[in-house]
C-alpha cells in the first residue's frame, strides 16, 4: 500500500474533533496532513479510497482482549488475534496477562511486545499481572512491569480474592499513575457456577451465579479505590446492580471507570438454553432486566468502554459439556456492528459509541488517542454501515470461533481499517 | 549548662516538645560535644544518680549510646533486657518498673514495640521516663540527634529542604524528625510507595509527600533514608526487596538531583544495596558515623536537663 491515501467523499465523525461531516482526508507518510471538504487532484503516487456512503470515524481499541500466546498458541495467536482486531475495525488491543506464562514479569511483557511488533497486524498494550502467576498471593513487581510497556494491571480470569492485597495494589499503582483493572467476581459466591441464577439454570439443571457475585466486589473495590487513591476500573459489567454501583461511585467524584461487552447489552441467558456453551462466558450473560440497565449505562455515560473481553477457545474445548467448557465468547469481530446495532436501535448516538470504542480506552489506558486531525497518525475505521452480513464464525480470522451470535444478520462492518497509517482492507472481494 | 531551663519530668516525644525546647537540647548537646573531644571525657555531673535501660526491645546501638552517654556522666547504669527480666516470668510491666524504682532509679530509659508503653510508665512512676522508641510512634533522642547532626553541618534548620524516604508508616524516627522538623520550619518532602506513607501524615506542619525518588530529592539539602525491613514484602507493601531497591535505593546518580552540598543520613543499621548503594553510605557526604557520635553528646544533654528537673 502507498504511503500516501486520500479518503474520499466520506462522512467524517470524530467528536472529539468536533467533526461530522463528508470531508476528505489525506495520509502522508502515515500522518493525517489535510481533513477538509473536496481535496481535488490527489497527487500522483497516492490511492484513494472512494469513501461515498461510509463513516470515516477514529480508529477503534479494544482495552480488554485474550491474545493466548504465549501458551495457548492453539486458542489463538499474537498474529491471528491482531488480525481478527483489524478485521473487526480496531487499530489497536490490550492484551490481558492470563498467558502462560503469566505475564507477570518484564521479560515476558518484552516477549509480547517483540512477538507484536514482528507478527502484530496492529499495536498490543500489554496489561501486566496483579499477582505474581494470578494466584492472588504475592504482588507483581508492577512498577518493573510498567517500566517494561504494561499500560495497566489486572488478574482478568481471577478475581483478586484478598481485599488487603488489592488495596496495597492499588496503593502501589499511584507510583506509575496506571489503573488496576478488577475482575469483579467473588469466588466464594460463584461456586462453581455456570451461567446466571435464575430459572433458566434451574430449569436446565445447571449451576447458578448470582449478580451479587460481581456486584459485592465492585462494592469493594470502590471502597478500596476510595481508600488508597489508585485508578479503578471495573472489567466486564453485567449487572444492573453494578451499573447502579459505578453510577453512585462516579457521582461522588471517585477515579472509577467502567467496561462492558457487546453480550451483555445484546443477549441474555437464553442464550444458553440447549447447553450452548457458545453462550458460556464470565461473568455469565444475565437477565432481561440486566441488558436493559447495562444499555441504560452506555446511555448517560455511566459505563466509559465498550470492550470485547475477547476470549478464543479451541473448538474442542467448547464441545464439551457445558460445566466443563470454557468460559469464553470470540468477541473481536462482531462487536463493531453489535455497537452499532445500539445506534441503529437508538440507545447510543454514533458519537456516543465511538466515544466508547475508541476516545475512552485510550483515555483510561493512558494510549495515544485516535484523532482525525491534522498531525495525528492516521488510525481510522472506516465502516460501511449499510451492508448487511450474517455471522459465521467459520469466516473469522480469529482461531476463537465460539460466539453466540452465529447466524445473527448484523448490519455495518469496517470496511477498512488504517493502522498507524497502513491501510487494510478487510472484506476485498466479498 | 548553668542557666539550663528544667524540661518536664519525662522525655516521651517530639511531639510533647516545644521548639525552644528542642532548641534548648540541641544547645547543651554542644555544650557536651565539646566534652566529648578532650582527653578525658567524663564529667561528674551526675554521680550518685542511676539510669535504668529497659530494653523490651533488641537493640544494640541505642541502648549503647544511653550506657555510655550515661558513663561519662558519672551515673551508675543498669541493662535490663527482655529476656534477663522478671518480665518473662510473669510480673506486670507496672510492677517490673516500680522494681527498679525501689533500686533507686531516677531514669528510665525504655524501648517497647507496643506505641505508648513509655507513656503509661511516665503516668506511674517517679523517674524520669526517656523514650528509647516505642511502637511507630516516637524515637526522640534519634530525632534530636538528627537534628544536632544537621545543624553542625549546614550552620541553621530553619527552611532547610529535607528528604525522608522509605518506610514511613513504620517508622517512629520518621515520625520523630517530622514533629522536630515541623516545629523547627523545616521543610519535609516524605518520599516512599503509597503503601508506606501513612494516613493523613501529608497534612503535618511542612509536609509533602513523593512517590518517586526523582521528584523528593530534586534541590535537597538532607537526604535521610529509612531501613527497610525484609519482611514488610509479605505484607505486600512493596512485591520484592529487588523492586524496592530499584525505586528507592539512594546512589550516587540519584544523590546528584539533590543539592551539591546535600548530606546523607540514615539512623541504622544498614542495608547496603537496598536503601543505599556502598559508595553513597561510605562517601564524603554520609553523616551516618557522624550521627552515631553525636547521638553521644545529644543523650548526654538528655540526660542532663531530665535531671536538672529532678533536682
Amino acid at each position: 500500500m502507498n504511503d500516501n491515501v486520500l479518503i474520499k467523499g466520506g462522512r467524517v465523525v470524530d467528536p472529539a474533533s468536533g467533526l461530522d461531516s463528508i470531508m476528505d482526508v489525506f495520509i502522508e507518510n502515515g500522518v493525517i496532513s489535510k481533513v477538509s471538504g473536496g481535496i481535488e487532484n490527489p497527487p500522483d503516487n497516492c490511492s484513494v479510497i472512494d469513501s461515498a456512503g461510509l463513516l470515516v470515524i477514529p480508529g477503534l481499541v479494544d482495552m480488554h482482549t485474550h491474545l493466548r500466546e504465549p501458551g495457548f498458541e492453539y486458542k489463538e495467536t499474537i498474529a491471528t488475534g491482531t488480525r481478527a482486531a483489524v478485521r473487526g475495525g480496531f487499530t489497536a488491543v490490550c492484551c490481558m496477562a492470563n498467558t502462560n506464562p503469566v505475564n507477570d514479569e518484564p521479560a515476558i511483557t518484552r516477549f509480547i511486545l517483540s512477538k507484536a511488533a514482528s507478527d502484530g497486524a496492529c499495536p498490543v498494550y500489554p496489561i501486566g499481572a496483579i499477582t505474581v502467576g494470578l494466584d492472588g498471593k504475592n504482588l507483581a513487581e508492577m512498577a518493573s512491569l510498567a517500566d517494561a510497556g504494561c499500560v495497566a494491571f489486572s488478574d482478568d480470569g481471577k478475581p483478586v480474592m484478598d481485599s488487603l492485597l488489592m488495596r496495597r495494589a492499588l496503593e502501589y499503582s499511584r507510583i506509575f499513575g496506571k489503573p488496576v483493572i478488577s475482575h469483579s467476581e467473588d469466588a466464594r459466591l460463584v461456586a462453581g457456577g455456570v451461567m446466571n441464577e435464575g430459572l433458566n439454570a434451574t430449569r436446565m439443571g445447571l449451576r447458578g451465579i448470582p449478580w451479587a457475585a460481581e456486584e459485592v466486589m465492585i462494592a469493594r473495590d470502590i471502597a478500596l479505590c476510595e481508600l488508597s487513591g489508585g485508578r479503578l476500573h471495573v472489567a466486564h459489567i453485567s449487572t444492573k446492580g453494578s451499573v447502579r454501583l459505578i453510577r453512585e461511585a462516579k457521582a461522588r467524584g471517585l477515579a472509577v471507570t467502567a467496561e462492558t461487552c457487546p453480550h451483555y447489552f445484546t443477549i441474555t441467558d437464553e442464550a444458553c438454553i440447549g447447553y450452548n456453551t457458545a453462550a458460556k462466558v464470565n461473568p455469565p450473560l444475565r437477565a432481561r432486566a440486566d441488558k436493559l440497565a447495562i444499555r441504560e449505562g452506555l446511555a448517560d455515560g455511566t459505563i466509559d468502554a465498550i470492550a470485547t473481553d475477547h476470549a478464543p477457545h479451541h473448538r474442542e474445548e467448547k464441545a464439551m459439556g457445558f460445566d466443563d467448557a470454557p468460559f469464553g465468547i470470540s468477541g473481536l469481530e462482531t462487536a463493531l456492528a453489535l455497537s452499532l446495532r445500539m445506534v441503529e436501535k437508538g440507545v447510543i448516538s454514533l458519537n456516543r459509541m465511538i466515544d466508547l470504542m475508541s476516545a475512552a480506552p485510550c483515555r483510561i489506558m493512558g494510549i495515544p488517542e485516535r484523532r482525525i486531525a491534522e498531525g495525528s497518525v492516521a488510525n481510522i475505521t472506516i465502516v460501511d454501515p449499510a451492508v448487511e452480513w450474517e455471522v459465521d464464525p467459520a469466516s473469522f480470522v480469529s482461531l476463537g470461533k465460539n460466539t453466540p451470535f452465529e447466524g445473527l444478520r448484523l448490519k455495518g462492518r469496517a470496511a477498512f481499517t488504517i493502522v498507524n497509517g497502513r491501510v487494510c482492507e478487510n472484506f476485498k472481494g466479498d | 549548662m548553668d542557666n539550663a531551663a528544667p524540661l518536664g519530668k519525662d522525655l516521651l516525644g517530639i511531639k510533647e516538645l516545644k521548639r525552644d525546647d528542642i532548641l534548648q537540647i540541641l544547645e547543651t548537646a554542644s555544650a557536651f560535644k565539646e566534652v566529648l573531644e578532650r582527653d578525658i571525657k567524663k564529667v561528674p555531673t551526675l554521680r550518685g544518680k542511676t539510669m535504668v535501660n529497659l530494653f523490651f526491645e533488641p537493640s544494640t546501638r541505642t541502648r549503647m549510646s544511653f550506657e555510655l552517654a550515661g558513663k561519662r556522666l558519672s551515673m551508675d547504669v543498669i541493662n535490663v533486657s527482655i529476656q534477663l527480666s522478671s518480665v518473662v516470668k510473669g510480673e506486670t510491666l507496672l510492677d517490673t518498673i516500680r522494681t527498679m524504682e525501689a533500686y533507686g532509679a531516677d531514669i528510665v530509659v525504655i524501648r517497647h514495640s507496643s506505641s505508648g508503653v513509655p507513656h503509661l510508665l511516665a503516668g506511674n512512676v517517679n523517674a524520669s521516663v526517656i523514650n528509647a522508641g516505642d511502637g511507630f510512634n516516637e524515637h526522640p533522642t534519634q530525632a534530636l540527634l538528627d537534628l544536632f547532626t544537621i545543624r553542625r553541618m549546614k550552620g541553621r534548620l530553619e527552611g532547610l529542604e529535607v528528604a525522608i524516604v522509605g518506610d514511613i508508616a513504620h517508622s517512629r524516627v520518621a515520625r520523630s524528625n517530622i514533629y522536630a522538623m515541623g516545629k523547627l520550619g523545616m521543610n519535609i518532602r516524605l518520599v516512599g510507595p503509597p503503601t508506606l506513607i501513612p494516613a493523613g501524615i501529608e497534612t503535618l506542619p511542612g509536609v509533602k509527600v513523593f512517590h518517586r525518588m526523582e521528584d523528593g530529592l530534586a534541590g535537597a539539602d538532607v537526604v535521610m533514608q529509612l531501613r527497610v525491613q525484609k519482611e514488610r514484602q509479605d505484607s505486600w507493601f512493596f512485591p520484592t526487596i529487588s523492586e524496592y531497591a530499584k525505586l528507592y535505593i539512594l546512589n550516587s546518580k540519584r544523590l546528584a538531583l539533590a543539592k551539591d552540598d546535600a548530606i546523607v543520613m540514615h539512623p541504622g543499621p544498614i542495608n547496603r544495596g537496598i536503601e543505599i548503594s556502598s559508595d553513597v553510605a561510605d562517601g564524603t557526604r554520609s553523616m551516618i558515623l557522624d550521627q552515631v557520635a553525636n547521638g553521644l553528646a545529644v543523650r548526654m544533654a538528655v540526660l542532663y536537663l531530665l535531671s536538672g528537673a529532678r533536682a
